[in-house]
């Protein structure tokens, strides 16, 4: 469903991602681990649609589609779904406006009529359970005054409440402590089915305790250099990424 | 009357004040005309402030009187039912209405009217000779002379506003709405004076709403004076949603005893021009007040919020809280002065001001201005100046929102911890309702304040 192919991307000038390769099918789980600044988070964002990254060369296509013509709100539209490293606080905006804005918008979008207040607060409560957000939160601004932890569990409850294709979750676990780990965790394994794919950016293992990956990817310097079954993890926690690096060096 | 038609309406030439006031020389008791005197004198003396007055730098005032102005010296007798014309369409606003015909008191200038346990309200006439003592207690004594030009100037020629008067232990649940209507085919300059009083203990509400109903020039120069007793709450929010034609300058003196609670909205969503002076005067242990702002201005709309807050007392506490949104080429000033005074130990007083710019263009002055002489005090001030936030703009685009929603969500979103203060409810639905038609660029009129042709 994603075939991304030689991508180039830079970010005010400076070449951040050089060359990736990737193909993600349904039901798949791909984590991609790497070092400080080796271009995760350039990635996810390139995938999301967001304009301070520039393409400047290869393609990304979505089920056989152009993904970089497409607007940022065009790509959830069709299934993208980011999980932010760094959820934004939006004084003012409730998070129920928030999400009833977004829902409808999307199947607006299909072609479909919006939901009606009922069935909308009845898939918000539905959800909510599912991924264990506590009441009080939905009621406040998004984001605003949530706890680090508070801030990634919404971004799982806002993935829950879209059901997208694909989820690329960019550091979800950076700040977590154990328990909250586990919550995301869980809510990302609940609302997997064999259709949906995530892609899973770490720079730790941890998460991979929780969401066991189909496929991990080492990225460094812009690139893919390392590409195995789950295992990989394990050993990158064992050896650090200096082992990756010198191997490298090495060839 | 019909000699005094020729006076009726006027080229105001400020250089002979004093002579026009003879044609004022109605019968008002003597402390009444004594202070128009005083004011008259005073203007003459200073008359209207320019750009070299700190407090008027950015004011374009030297525009202000391009148009020939009429001033009204004497009430309008209208032919027709003002029903006709107006009647506020607010769904489940039930306030008791007084409406301002082109500055003057609409209704019976002959007694004020009583609601329940005394609490009354007419004209100011009316009161000068129903309750003389009230008025000459407090007219004039907080808006003072000499300190701001156009005060004086409305001083001097006070004649028939909007009087109210709670007396002790008194509370009135239904709020009292006053609408300044401006209708007619000349180019106004208008001059209410208002005087609310509340005595000890009372609980009043008050919404006042300006509203032109014909599109011709017009200036409004008003002045409210509202006097709140020991332990008195006082809630008042001021909705200005006029046209582009349409210049206000409005005062409002407040002055608060001990533990009195005081609570303003006010919310400029259209008007060519707006210049707001609000002053309080914190003059009793332990009074509370809450300023809160919003001005929402495009083309070349202007809006100015100065607001005084003076902590004459220990153990006091304010709390200012403005937001605007300045779109095209729409210009902007707010300037929050809190002065502490040496004994008022123990104050709290806090200041933001929040503005975006939509534009390169739109321009916003923030003048937050300290003056602490106390030193036990929690004093805390804050303004930015920005534009939209694009992470979070982002941030919603990637949930499926358009462009447009996020940026009128995130604006919505600005002005909502203003407008939640608002605690008349229908009011504060309506005023919500017609800040999102601003804000997605809708001329928002609420439907029998549109425009009639005359």
């Amino acid at each position: 469903m994603l075939v991304i192919n030689n991508l180039h991307a830079e970010i005010n000038g400076k070449e951040i991602l050089k060359g990736i390769s990737l193909k993600v099918n349904p039901g798949e789980v791909h984590a991609i681990m790497g070092p400080n600044g080796s271009g995760k988070s350039t990635l996810a964002s390139v995938l999301a649609g967001r304009e301070l990254v520039m393409v400047t060369a290869g393609e990304v296509l979505w089920e056989g589609k152009n993904l970089l013509d497409l607007s940022p709100e065009e790509r959830s539209h069709e299934g993208i779904f980011l999980g932010f490293q760094y959820p934004v606080e939006i004084p003012g905006v409730s998070m129920v406006n928030f999400m009833k804005t977004a829902i409808n918008e999307s199947r607006k979008a299909k072609g479909m009529e919006p939901l009606s207040p009922s069935d909308f607060l009845k898939l918000m409560r539905e959800k909510k359970n599912l991924v264990e957000i506590e009441s009080g939160l939905t009621s406040r601004s998004v984001n605003e005054g949530f706890s680090g932890g508070e801030k990634k569990k919404n971004e799982i409850f806002q993935m829950a409440m879209l059901e997208p294709k694909l989820a690329v979750l960019d550091e979800t676990d950076s700040g977590l402590d154990i328990d909250a780990l586990r919550v995301v965790a869980n809510g990302v394994n609940k609302l997997k089915t064999p259709q949906n794919s995530s892609i899973v950016i770490t720079h730790y293992q941890r998460l991979l305790d929780f969401i066991i990956p189909d496929f991990v990817h080492v990225l460094y310097k812009g690139k893919i250099v390392k590409s195995s079954g789950k295992e990989l993890a394990l050993e990158l926690e064992e050896k650090g990424y200096d082992w990756i690096k010198k191997e490298l060096e090495q060839a | 009357m019909k000699e005094l038609s020729i006076y009726e309406e006027q080229n105001l030439n400020f250089s002979h004040l004093t002579d026009h006031m003879e044609k004022l020389n109605d019968p008002l008791p003597r402390f009444f005309r004594e202070a128009r005197e005083k004011a008259a004198v005073s203007f003459g003396e200073k008359g209207l402030p320019d750009k070299k007055d700190e407090d008027y730098r950015n004011f374009p005032i030297n525009n202000l009187f391009e148009k020939d102005f009429k001033y009204r010296f004497f009430k309008e007798i209208v032919h027709f039912d003002i029903n006709h014309i107006f009647k506020c369409d607010i769904p489940n606003l039930d306030t008791h209405v007084i409406i301002l015909l082109n500055g003057f008191y609409h209704g019976g200038d002959d007694q004020l009217t009583e609601l329940q346990d005394g609490i009354k309200f007419g004209s100011l006439l009316a009161a000068t000779k129903e309750l003389p003592e009230v008025v000459e207690k407090h007219f004039s004594k907080y808006s003072g002379f000499g300190r701001d030009g156009f005060v004086d100037l409305n001083t001097s020629l006070a004649r028939d506003g909007v009087f109210i008067y709670v007396p002790e232990n008194s509370v009135l649940e239904k709020p009292v709405q006053i609408v300044n209507l401006i209708f007619s085919n000349k180019e106004l300059f208008i001059q209410p004076r208002n005087l609310i009083v509340l005595e000890r203990n009372s609980t009043f509400r008050l919404v006042v709403c300006d509203h032109a109903l014909t599109t011709n020039h017009s200036l409004g120069n008003s002045v409210t004076e509202s006097y709140i007793a020991k332990n008195a709450k006082y809630d008042f929010t001021l909705l200005q949603n006029e046209h582009n034609n349409a210049s206000l300058i409005n005062h409002h003196f407040i002055y608060q005893e001990e533990n009195s609670r005081v609570e303003t909205n006010t919310i400029s969503l259209h008007s060519g021009l707006i210049r707001n002076n609000h002053f309080v005067t914190l003059d009793g242990e332990r009074a509370e007040n809450i300023a809160n702002g919003l001005y929402l201005m495009d083309k070349n709309q202007y809006a100015d919020n100065h607001v005084f807050i003076d902590h004459a007392k220990p153990n006091c506490r304010s709390d200012q809280l403005y937001k605007g949104v300045m779109d095209d080429q729409a210009r902007g000033v707010f300037s929050g002065r809190i002065l502490v005074r040496k004994d008022s130990q123990s104050t709290e007083a806090y200041q933001r001001n929040n503005n975006i710019l939509l534009t390169d263009e739109a321009r916003m002055n923030s003048k937050p201005q300290l003056e602490i002489y106390a030193d036990d005090v929690k004093c805390s001030h804050g303004a930015t100046v920005g534009q939209i936030d694009e992470e979070a703009m982002f941030y919603l685009r990637s949930r499926g929102i358009s462009e447009n929603e996020a940026r009128l969500m995130m604006m919505y979103g600005f002005t909502h911890d203003v407008i939640k203060n608002i605690h008349v409810d229908s009011l504060r639905g309506r005023i919500e309702e017609l800040v999102y038609k601003r804000l997605q660029g809708e001329l928002a009129k609420c439907e029998n304040c549109g425009f009639v042709n005359v």
